[in-house]
């Protein structure tokens, strides 16, 4: 390995080192407040190093493919790792425990997800999923009070290990067919291999989908989000949201079109099953949800399988990958900004997440009740909301690839999400029957600062459409 | 830059209005008339220097520089997206109708606003502001956004400021409209994705759309679509249901808004975008919509007559008069579509002062069943002579605006379906009769109510005249509207005949 091949791994570097500094900082001398600092100083200087590297970008070995697009999303997932960071100060501060762990936890998952990101080979990408999450597993179980949360973890854990396991065994089947394990040689040989031996191909990609679509909580492989979701911290919720979540679909992304998975018809017919059951399943039975995050979980299995619709018309670079990179942007940011404010409102007491502790919140916060408006409205896909130029790629693509009944079901879907989405705007506009109380909550500046960046990008997004095109 | 000034205006006045709440509570309906007063004022002052306006030159559809104004910048070029606005005689009409209800509607909720006076009247002017980028918006894609947008403060109108069932009524609003716009935007897009395979090129512009050259089969799904984003809107039967519920529960500035402003923003969208992007599909759709147009007219009329809901007696009769409208855009000639365009004019005159009958009325009386009404013209003389004149309008009384629209567009469609014409004119005699029911119900027959009521004062009356003197200019002169929207009617229809060859 030579040196600019260090040079382009330099964020995968900087966040091991800030994990090391963070183990011999606990053995010298515990202290939260430190381990913080060290910790939100590693994190900056990983979003610098993934702009630093771009004039790097390199195949480093055959495990890792360092591009600008990864790089991208290296330094979006690093921000979002940041906010749970800023989140997460006073999620357990009052609670008086130890939470070095959870700083190094929080660092090494990202290391995970940035490994999973660059992936280029199926070894990386198991390696970079199972360092994800199984320090998301501890840190969804790590309040020490309650039991929702240490239930939220084991089914995480238990679920999330059978997924691996079935990936595990799609790649098994994909290299006894074809003897590779890079996407690329996949994508060489699979065809070939295909044609010999169809079936091995086929339960292999399937294995290989089922394991992913675990993690994307695509239907029907979406059972574990409600609970987890409920039960995990707020920031890890949010966290997971967002990186968990964010980092496979770059990585599912990249073996899509390296492994030129897009040539076999029955996958695709298989994936069209996943994305409509996803969009209309989510979408209904969030209608039924009383608790903002439970809803918010059945949100993000809708709003995975309007990414789908983009992957399935993915065969190269173009229209469909620029709508990958843009949807999955304006997503995270959204997420992020309605996590911030729940963080914030609901805390962590359980009862608090309900959609009635939310009501008349206008008039008693309202900066946190505007952030939370346009974070919804943004996932509604409402105009002037990055939500919206991200709806507005997913169907050009559909369009442009003629994807009629999903774009069907896009549109049926949409029109379902808007009543739960109102239904907190509502709750949030009530006017109470007496005298409000104004309860300014901590942390106005952050969620401000995302969901301007939401605003932002959904009406003024030629900027950000130009750079994702460069990509 | 008029054009955006004039949407800047109202947004940023409804800002202030928000802000201005904490010098009183009667401070932000004063800032709100105001703003609403400075709009209209800005608006005319630019037209008096305009030579243009007394030129007969028809605008032909495709070329913005035989507009009255046109304004085009830069915004999304990635996508060929740009802040394009432009003005015609009918989006000229229709704004200046949407400032003038407004006014309206800042004086109809001058006393009846008990809580958050500065964040409603700020919902007042961004709906305002909306619909004004609806009119005037000429890109595809900026006229979607506007189409959305608006729905934001007008559901916090409903849902806020509503009376008992607002929760229900402002999410059914919100979702009828959300639903129908998504099939609106696969439309725009697909509409411009064929365009871009045609030409290489990214554009939204309406005058670039414009013959689009695209499969029948094609034209005729992409119509659909925009059809029904602004039937639901309109609303024609089958997609009315919304509109009951809706204007029932609004409070009165919110229904004055509804049913004068935001209903004819799907009528001028079928104007301006449905028939003249795809000509040939709406000529082959043509008879279904009309038949919706009258079965809307009839249907209309009768469910309003079983109503004991003074507010969705109203809401329903919108229901039927909206249904010339269609009637009228559909027949595609020259009567029929300055029917429409007079209906458009008359109807948000009549339906407005209606609304703000009935919200003085359930402020007096806190109900709007017309049960426990009876009589009220001895109670209030003023508010019943006043009444007694916007029903004889509604119902169309002849040397009224609304006669005018209703008779022309039953002499353009009777040249398209002479048997139509009779089911519509039906529509006039049910109207006649569910009018005249509304008036004895309320308020002639027995007094029922013995207390004092306060009746009209001098701020209600002179709004109530200006209604009233704009439907009887409407009805005993009106050739001032028919001129303002003829050239635009005859470049459509040039337009739609050269692309079809004929009449739809």
């Amino acid at each position: 390995m030579n040196l600019s091949q260090m040079q382009a791994l330099m964020p995968l570097l900087i966040l091991s080192l800030t994990a090391v500094v963070l183990m011999i900082q606990a053995s010298i001398k515990r202290d939260q407040a430190t381990a913080w600092v060290i910790t939100a100083i590693g994190l900056v200087l990983t979003i610098w190093g993934a702009i630093y590297a771009r004039d790097f970008s390199q195949t480093v070995t055959i495990l890792l493919t360092v591009d600008s697009w990864g790089l991208f999303f290296s330094s979006l997932m690093a921000l979002a790792a940041l906010v749970t960071l800023l989140l997460s100060r006073e999620s357990f501060a009052d609670e008086g425990q130890r939470k070095e762990e959870y700083y190094l936890l929080l660092v090494l998952s990202l290391l995970g997800a940035l490994v999973l990101i660059q992936s280029s080979h199926m070894v990386s990408l198991l390696l970079g999923m199972e360092l994800m999450g199984v320090a998301l597993y501890v840190m969804i179980a790590f309040p020490e009070k309650g039991e929702l949360p240490v239930e939220a973890a084991i089914k995480y854990l238990v679920l999330s290990a059978c997924a691996s396991v079935i990936l595990l065994y799609g790649f098994a089947l994909l290299y006894a067919a074809t003897g590779e394990l890079s996407y690329a040689g996949l994508g060489a040989k699979a065809g070939a291999a295909y044609a010999q031996n169809p079936l091995l191909i086929l339960a292999g990609t399937g294995m290989v989908i089922s394991g992913i679509g675990f993690k994307l909580s695509l239907v029907p492989f979406h059972m574990w989000t409600p609970d987890v979701y409920q039960g995990a911290p707020t920031p890890v919720t949010g966290y997971l949201a967002t990186v968990s979540k964010g980092a496979v679909f770059v990585a599912l992304t990249r073996m899509y079109l390296d492994g030129q998975l897009y040539q076999y018809p029955s996958l695709i017919n298989a994936l069209v099953v996943i994305a409509i059951a996803s969009m209309l399943i989510g979408n209904l039975l969030a209608l039924q949800q009383n608790n903002i995050k439970r809803l918010l979980a059945y949100s993000s299995i809708a709003h995975l399988g309007y990414l789908l619709v983009v992957l399935i018309a993915l065969t190269g670079k173009g229209l469909a990958s620029d709508a990958v990179t843009y949807y999955l942007t304006a997503y995270v940011l959204t997420s992020l900004a309605a996590f911030a404010v729940i963080a914030r409102v609901s805390g962590e007491d359980a009862t608090q997440c309900q959609i009635s502790a939310y009501e008349g919140l206008f008039w008693r916060d309202k900066v946190q009740a505007i952030c939370l408006t346009v974070a919804l409205l943004s996932l509604a896909g409402i105009p002037l909301t990055a939500g919206f130029i991200g709806k507005f790629y997913v169907i050009t693509v559909g369009v442009q690839s003629s994807l009629w009944a999903l774009l069907a079901a896009v549109v049926v879907g949409s029109a379902i999400a808007i009543y739960y989405y109102l239904r907190i705007i509502f709750a949030m506009s009530k006017v109470p029957a007496d005298a409000v109380e104004h309860q300014a909550y901590p942390g106005r500046v952050l969620a401000l600062f995302l969901t301007l960046l939401v605003f932002a990008l959904g009406s003024w997004p030629e900027p950000f459409i130009n750079y994702a095109t460069g990509l | 830059m008029l054009m955006i000034n004039l949407i800047l205006i109202l947004l940023i006045g409804g800002l202030l209005a928000m802000l201005s709440q904490r010098y009183g509570s009667h401070v932000p309906r004063m800032v709100a008339l105001a703003v609403v007063l400075l709009d209209l004022v800005y608006l005319l002052l630019a037209l008096s220097g305009m030579p243009e306006l007394t030129g007969l030159q028809a605008p032909v559809p495709g070329d913005p520089q035989t507009w009255l104004m046109h304004y085009r910048a830069e915004w999304i070029p990635a996508f060929g997206i740009s802040f394009e606005f432009a003005l015609d005689g009918i989006s000229l009409l229709m704004v200046l109708l949407t400032l003038v209800l407004g006014v309206v509607a800042v004086s109809s909720s001058w006393t009846d606003v008990n809580i958050k006076q500065g964040f409603f009247e700020a919902n007042l002017l961004w709906t305002l502001a909306g619909v004004l980028g609806v009119f005037m918006a000429l890109d595809l894609f900026l006229f979607f956004l506007f189409w959305e947008v608006m729905l934001i403060p007008m559901y916090f109108l409903i849902a806020i400021w509503g009376h008992e069932q607002r929760a229900y009524a402002a999410m059914k609003f919100f979702i009828f409209t959300q639903a129908s716009g998504l099939l609106m935007l696969v439309s725009v897009l697909t509409l411009a994705t064929i365009h871009q395979s045609n030409t290489g090129i990214w554009s939204f512009s309406y005058f670039d759309l414009l013959n689009t050259q695209m499969a029948a089969q094609t034209a005729y799904w992409l119509m659909l679509g925009f059809f029904v984003a602004f039937v639901v809107k309109l609303p024609g039967f089958p997609f009315h249901t919304w509109l009951p519920d809706a204007h029932t529960q609004a409070p009165t500035a919110g229904s004055v808004i509804l049913a004068g402003v935001l209903l004819k923003t799907g009528a001028y969208g079928l104007i301006r975008f449905a028939v003249p992007l795809f000509p040939e599909a709406s000529m082959e759709f043509a008879p279904i919509a009309l038949w919706l147009g009258a079965a809307g007219v009839v249907y209309g009329a009768v469910l309003a007559f079983a109503q004991t809901d003074f507010k969705r007696l109203v809401a329903y009769s919108s229901v039927s008069h909206m249904g010339f409208v269609l009637l009228g855009v559909y027949a595609w000639n020259q009567l029929a579509l300055q029917g429409a365009v007079m209906q458009m004019v008359a109807h948000g005159f009549s339906t407005a002062a209606l609304f703000m009958i009935a919200g003085s009325l359930q402020e007096r009386l806190h109900t709007r069943d017309m049960c426990e009404m009876g009589g009220l013209w001895h109670n209030m003389p003023r508010m019943g002579a006043v009444a007694m004149f916007f029903i004889v309008a509604s119902l169309g009384l002849p040397g009224l605006g609304n006669f005018v629209a209703e008779f022309l567009v039953l002499l353009g469609l009777f040249q398209v379906d002479p048997w139509l014409t009779m089911i519509a004119a039906l529509g006039l005699i049910t109207g006649a009769a569910y009018s005249l029911l509304l008036m004895q119900r309320s308020f002639q027959g027995e007094p029922n109510i013995s207390r004092q009521l306060n009746d009209f004062g001098t701020r209600e009356m002179l709004t109530m005249a200006l209604m009233m003197v704009a439907l009887i200019g409407l009805g005993l002169y009106p050739q001032p509207v028919l001129d303002m929207a003829q050239p635009v009617l005859n470049g459509l229809l040039q337009f739609s005949a050269t692309v079809v060859g004929g009449q739809l």
